[in-house]
């Protein structure tokens, strides 16, 4: 690629004039043309948001109300599904699992991004390098590889615990625990900082080198830099990696069902959100349940990106002038 | 002359320092990789204990056991199957993602904004609240335990990530070229085909990349939608060994996940460059 913009805040393609060559009947047809061609070339997309997206977003949403085990026709219940919903334990322990996920696992990982990304953005030998073998983890994070390799480094008596009692901390292995295994999955994100790490690294190559000098001349500590000139300047970054990560930690799934066993164990303690609505779905045929609780997490993420929208207008700091 | 050599000698020592706290956190975060790799070589009763990473002795043993297969199915079968989803998915992104693509950039047609409005919403949206209703409609269509539920969004640009990447690429190419074409009379499949996909290219290669890597790790999509071991990709027959649950039995797990990592890893030693750079200018999912 040959522009790193930092946070590519979406925007839509620019509006141009038509050419006001051709007199206007040319000109109008020349628009029908141009719309004929747009949706002609657009079609498969617009196939495939009908079909996988917009349809299914409102079939769910029916089915929220429902009882429907795949099989007989669905049933409908009114809200039934959502009063259970809320006075089912393990449905709340899922939340709380998968809150905690979320509300532990993104800072350490949007800290571990910024600091090596920081570490990383002086030029030096060799910096593209670091970029890369950090960055690797991000690309086999996601895998069931990977969760295998989790399981054996934080199962009992393996490495992660014989390391720890070096420094004479005993946990045993995190996997069979029902207070660490959370942990073990808030590690296997923390390492895969490598994503925002690299966008962090584009942001603060946007940042002006002479903001440091200058503060440099005013005697300002390396701190007061960080605090005054790094922070504010790459807020928007900051603020892009923090939407797509928190949004992404609510959908956890892969690494924690294979991790803790297909069982989300033990006792529940590993049961993310998206693992209990597989099992209601899927092992129990309670399509309508499921549904319903798919939706519960659609809003909630809706309220996290609205609430996190609207505090951006307190600390992320946008330049009047894009350089 | 000492005044100079000073300040450098600072310079120096400063570098030294960085070099070993970066390769300290480096080799933090490489350690699984190399642990996975060395204890694929190891006996299996030294695996989970073991702390040295690469064993004195190598054996061989666990990927000889893979050529019995898993549960009587043979590894190729596996890849195979990983290699013709990974492929599929490739070829429909690269064709429906770089249409809407190209329309979103040069295409002036009415609706444009709204359209990639709802475009940049299904980023946004969680990937559940779909996953139910789309296993109706491909059950209802008796497609469950086919590969077309796992490819037609590929086919349909339901990757709007990629749509976003590619546009943004054509959008910075230079828009004489398409303008001269076109009072030469060229239309827009023309301009499409012959002038930006060839200048897309590094955008195309990304998207590539990434869609094969993506679709390879996949395990949500084949649990949901394969109910038959022979036509299981390698995340599922890798979940098949965990199934059958001999939790002593880490060798042929971990030569298999081995196996299952090599093509990625080996696709981001020779692609790395596009990756990190795609990464950086959109930075979803890394």
């Amino acid at each position: 690629m040959t522009d790193t913009q930092a946070a590519p805040a979406p925007s839509p393609p620019e509006e141009r004039p038509a050419p006001r060559k051709a007199p206007a009947a040319s000109g109008r047809r020349r628009a029908r043309g141009e719309n004929l061609a747009g949706y002609l070339f657009m079609s498969p997309w617009i196939v495939g948001f009908l079909l996988l997206t917009a349809g299914p977003m409102l079939a769910s949403l029916y089915l929220a109300f429902t009882d429907y085990n795949l099989f007989d026709s669905p049933r409908f219940v009114g809200f039934e599904n959502f009063t259970e919903m809320f006075s089912d334990p393990r449905w709340r322990k899922s939340v709380q699992v998968t809150t905690s996920y979320v509300l532990v696992g993104t800072p350490l990982k949007l800290a571990a991004a910024l600091g090596v990304a920081l570490l990383l953005n002086k030029p030096r030998r060799g910096q593209g390098f670091y970029r890369a073998a950090f960055y690797a983890p991000s690309l086999v994070g996601a895998s069931v590889s990977i969760a295998i390799v989790w399981r054996a480094l934080f199962s009992d008596d393996a490495v992660v615990d014989r390391s720890l009692q070096v420094f004479g901390v005993h946990v045993g292995g995190w996997i069979g625990d029902p207070d660490m295994v959370i942990y073990a999955l808030v590690a296997l994100t923390v390492w895969q900082f490598g994503a925002p790490m690299v966008i962090f690294l584009a942001g603060l190559q946007q940042v002006p080198r002479e903001l440091y000098e200058a503060a440099q001349v005013d005697g300002a500590s390396a701190w007061r830099r960080f605090r005054s000139i790094t922070l504010p300047m790459i807020s928007p970054v900051l603020f892009f990696n923090l939407l797509l990560e928190t949004i992404h930690s609510f959908q956890i799934f892969a690494s924690a069902y294979v991790v803790t066993n297909s069982k989300c164990g033990p006792a529940d303690a590993g049961l993310v959100y998206t693992c209990y609505l597989y099992e209601q779905g899927w092992t129990n045929l309670r399509m309508g349940y499921a549904s319903a609780m798919a939706w519960m997490l659609l809003v909630s993420v809706g309220l996290v990106t609205a609430v996190l929208f609207w505090s951006q207008r307190r600390w992320v700091h946008y330049e009047e002038d894009v350089r | 002359m000492s005044a100079l050599t000073h300040p450098a000698r600072r310079r120096a020592s400063r570098s030294v320092l960085w070099h070993v706290g970066a390769l300290l956190v480096l080799a933090l975060v490489l350690y699984p990789l190399f642990w996975v790799i060395g204890s694929s070589l190891k006996p299996s009763e030294d695996i989970v204990g073991g702390l040295e990473l690469f064993p004195t002795q190598p054996v061989f043993e666990h990927y000889r056991k893979l050529y019995d297969g898993i549960a009587d199915i043979p590894v190729s079968t596996f890849f195979v199957n990983s290699l013709v989803l990974a492929f599929g998915s490739v070829a429909g992104v690269l064709f429906s993602c770089s249409l809407a693509a190209y329309a979103f950039a040069r295409i002036d047609f009415r609706g444009r904004n709204l359209l990639f409005s709802l475009m940049i919403g299904t980023l946004l949206l969680p990937y559940h609240v779909l996953i139910i209703p789309q296993y109706v409609l491909f059950q209802k269509m008796e497609l469950i335990n086919t590969y077309v539920p796992l490819l037609l969004g590929k086919y349909l640009a339901t990757d709007a990530f990629f749509v976003f990447l590619m546009m943004q690429f054509m959008r910075n190419l230079p828009r004489e070229l398409d303008e001269a074409a076109r009072l030469d009379g060229c239309g827009h499949p023309r301009i499409y085909w012959h002038i930006m996909l060839p200048l897309s290219r590094p955008a195309l290669i990304t998207s590539s990349i990434f869609t094969f890597i993506w679709s390879w790790n996949d395990f949500l999509g084949p649990l949901l939608y394969l109910n038959e071991p022979d036509k299981y990709p390698v995340s599922m027959g890798l979940k098949m060994f965990i199934d059958q649950d001999s939790a002593a039995d880490y060798g042929g797990m971990v030569a298999m996940s081995v196996l299952a990592l090599l093509p990625v890893l080996a696709f981001f030693l020779a692609f790395q460059r596009y990756l990190v750079e795609g990464a950086a200018t959109s930075g979803l999912k890394g």
